[in-house]
């Protein structure tokens, strides 16, 4: 991809960090792009020392102080179970990544596994994988998760494995129209007359070439990866209790929403900065990377 | 153009039959037997095996799969176990509501968002434009179940303007209205920025077509030549993806439902799913897979319908 003259060697970590200046540099001419990245930065901050800066233990439960209304002491107020809303959002936010985030990354391995498979092999095998693309596809996201979630039941193993089933193909799409495409390339027919290996064609020449775009179609998928696990858990059917998830933090203040409507205006606005952010950080990032991917997404 | 669409609706249920196929080898392969599921560990092995046989899962799993499917084609989706009734009528008398409500969503995201895309794209530039812009992000990224709760809470609790659970008395049409205001503005809120930014793209690309340069070379009005020449043009890739919208669309109503206790395919599975009522869970995830799959190719005959160079061209 990156046409570094041969002769004069420049340690990689160095040119990484030197594309990442620059594009630091051109993200910073985009107000949106750049809140976008202040908002995940926060959130990534708050899942990673969670733990070190909530006020309280969010697991604590407190009887005499149920339904507190927001005050110095508890910014967001308190829970039916008298629990710091605030430590049990900034908790939350170490579920929403990690979720969001691991279950993505499996969802493009596989999907590159399966999307490279389809594009090089031959043609039945590509209808078959395409015909099982399109049946996962047809299925609505919350849906599909509803069902998955009741017939092997809540946990965050099956809500990661539900997010999987419904990214992979997503992916697998993207991967194998790149394949198709590249696979009648001048430079593949070249090394394929070389007599290389199909697999070393695919992994050493191809997947280079293509795998760019699915790093910014991916990454732009963690938001509405973060809410299908808050709505899925705000369901009932996602994460089990007692893991402050905003879902269920939603789910718990939605009960209360006349006495303590705080609970929910707590658990929903997490979500709408997370998902704000990424999607500001993500859309700029694929304009600087990539513009062509504009007409994908 | 017949062959092209025969060869589309084919495909529509090649892709359910495969989903059913999916979602039937699903509730098969988990451990344990469903019956011990839907009736407890206490039922009694009498009880059990009672079950199994109304429910066929004494046959080969094989054997079980052809019937369902048999069955599915004829419209027959099974009997719910608990109330002895037809998952079909019970799925029907549910899917009124929900495409009510998914259709009155896209509606107003329709009136608001595609006269908003159209305008900033002759505006390029201008301040609707880029306003437009920052709120097209906005509302596609923000999760339609928060803004459902974030209304309830603002318009029916707090200000007590809209009504807070149900769908309306029966036969009281202004009041069914009244109810379907605020889930409506929930299901289509995201969908009015991305409406907007679709025919905008396409509005832009049509604009500088020679077509639109010859009107103009004519003096035929502005607005007759935005309305007339380009936005025609311009709409049709909306078309296809109003098709797709739909599985989103089923999604948010999943949530608007059970956040406005509104009777519908989306609560129905839900309160299905949460006592384990896998004929009914099946039967109502069925019918929204036959919904998607199936507004593909009704898609590409609208747009091959308006737009005269598809139509020849297949």
């Amino acid at each position: 991809m990156s046409a570094q003259p041969s002769d004069i060697p420049v340690p990689v970590g160095l040119a990484a960090a030197g594309s990442l200046l620059r594009l630091l540099r051109r993200l910073s001419h985009d107000p949106l792009g750049l809140l976008g990245l202040f908002l995940v930065l926060v959130m990534v901050f708050c899942a990673l020392f969670g733990p070190w800066i909530v006020p309280d233990d969010p697991f604590k439960i407190h009887v005499a102080e149920r339904f507190n209304a927001p005050s110095l002491a508890h910014l967001f107020g308190t829970d039916s179970l008298g629990r710091d809303v605030f430590s049990r959002v900034i908790a939350g936010s170490r579920i929403a990544l990690s979720v969001g985030a691991s279950s993505i990354l499996i969802a493009m391995v596989l999907g590159l596994i399966l999307g490279l498979t389809a594009g090089y092999g031959p043609r039945w095998l590509d209808n078959a994988f395409l015909l099982l693309f399109d049946s996962v596809y047809s299925f609505p996201t919350v849906i599909l998760g509803l069902t998955v979630m009741t017939l092997l039941g809540a946990s965050i193993a099956t809500l990661m494995f539900v997010v999987v089933v419904i990214q992979t193909p997503a992916y697998a799409r993207l991967i194998r129209t790149a394949t198709l495409a590249a696979k009648n390339a001048e430079y593949v027919l070249a090394i394929r007359s070389l007599g290389t290996s199909p697999l070393r064609i695919l992994v050493v020449h191809i997947l280079p070439n293509i795998i760019g775009p699915l790093f910014i179609i991916a990454s732009m998928d963690i938001p509405s990866v973060i809410a299908l696990e808050a709505g899925l858990t705000y369901l009932g059917m996602g994460i089990p209790p007692p893991a402050p998830s905003w879902g269920r933090i939603l789910q718990e203040g939605f009960t209360a929403i006349r006495d303590a409507p705080w609970i929910v205006l707590a658990g929903g606005f997490p979500l709408i900065l997370t998902t704000l952010g990424f999607t500001f950080l993500g859309e700029s990032l694929r304009d600087l990377l990539d513009p062509r991917l504009r007409r994908i997404v | 153009m017949l062959v092209y669409l025969l060869q589309r609706i084919g495909l529509s249920i090649l892709i359910c039959v495969t989903a059913m196929t999916l979602l039937f080898a699903a509730i098969h392969v988990i451990p344990g037997d469903p019956a011990t599921i839907m009736l407890g560990t206490r039922a009694t092995p009498e009880v059990r095996e009672r079950l199994n046989k109304e429910m066929g899962l004494d046959q080969p799993v094989p054997i079980q799969l052809v019937k369902f499917l048999g069955r599915a084609a004829t419209g027959n989706l099974g009997v719910d176990v608990w109330s002895k009734r037809s998952v079909g009528t019970i799925v029907m008398e549910n899917l009124p509501y929900t495409l009510i409500l998914i259709l009155t969503g896209l509606g107003w995201a329709a009136l608001v968002g595609i006269p908003l895309g159209c305008y900033s794209a002759i505006r390029r530039n201008s301040f609707i434009d880029k306003f437009t812009g920052v709120i097209s992000v906005g509302t596609i990224s923000i999760p339609s179940f928060v803004v459902a709760i974030y209304a309830l809470l603002f318009f029916s609790i707090q200000l007590g303007l809209f009504p807070v659970i149900g769908a309306g008395e029966r036969g009281d049409l202004e009041d069914q209205l009244w109810h379907l205001v605020l889930p409506s503005f929930a299901v289509g809120l995201g969908w009015v920025g991305y409406l907007a930014r679709i025919v905008r793209a396409s509005m832009l690309e049509v604009m500088g077509e020679n077509h639109v340069r010859t009107a103009r070379a004519f003096g035929l009005p502005e607005p007759k030549i935005v309305l007339h020449y380009a936005l025609r043009i311009a709409i049709l890739p909306t078309v296809t993806l109003l098709a797709l919208a739909i599985g989103g669309l089923l999604s948010s109503a999943v949530f608007a439902e059970n956040i406005f206790a509104r009777p519908g395919i989306g609560k129905l599975i839900v309160d299905s799913a949460n006592v384990r009522n896998y004929p009914v869970v099946q039967g109502a995830v069925m019918t929204t897979v036959a919904l998607f799959a199936f507004a593909m190719p009704i898609a590409d005959f609208i747009v091959a319908w308006l737009d005269p160079r598809v139509r020849s061209a297949l």
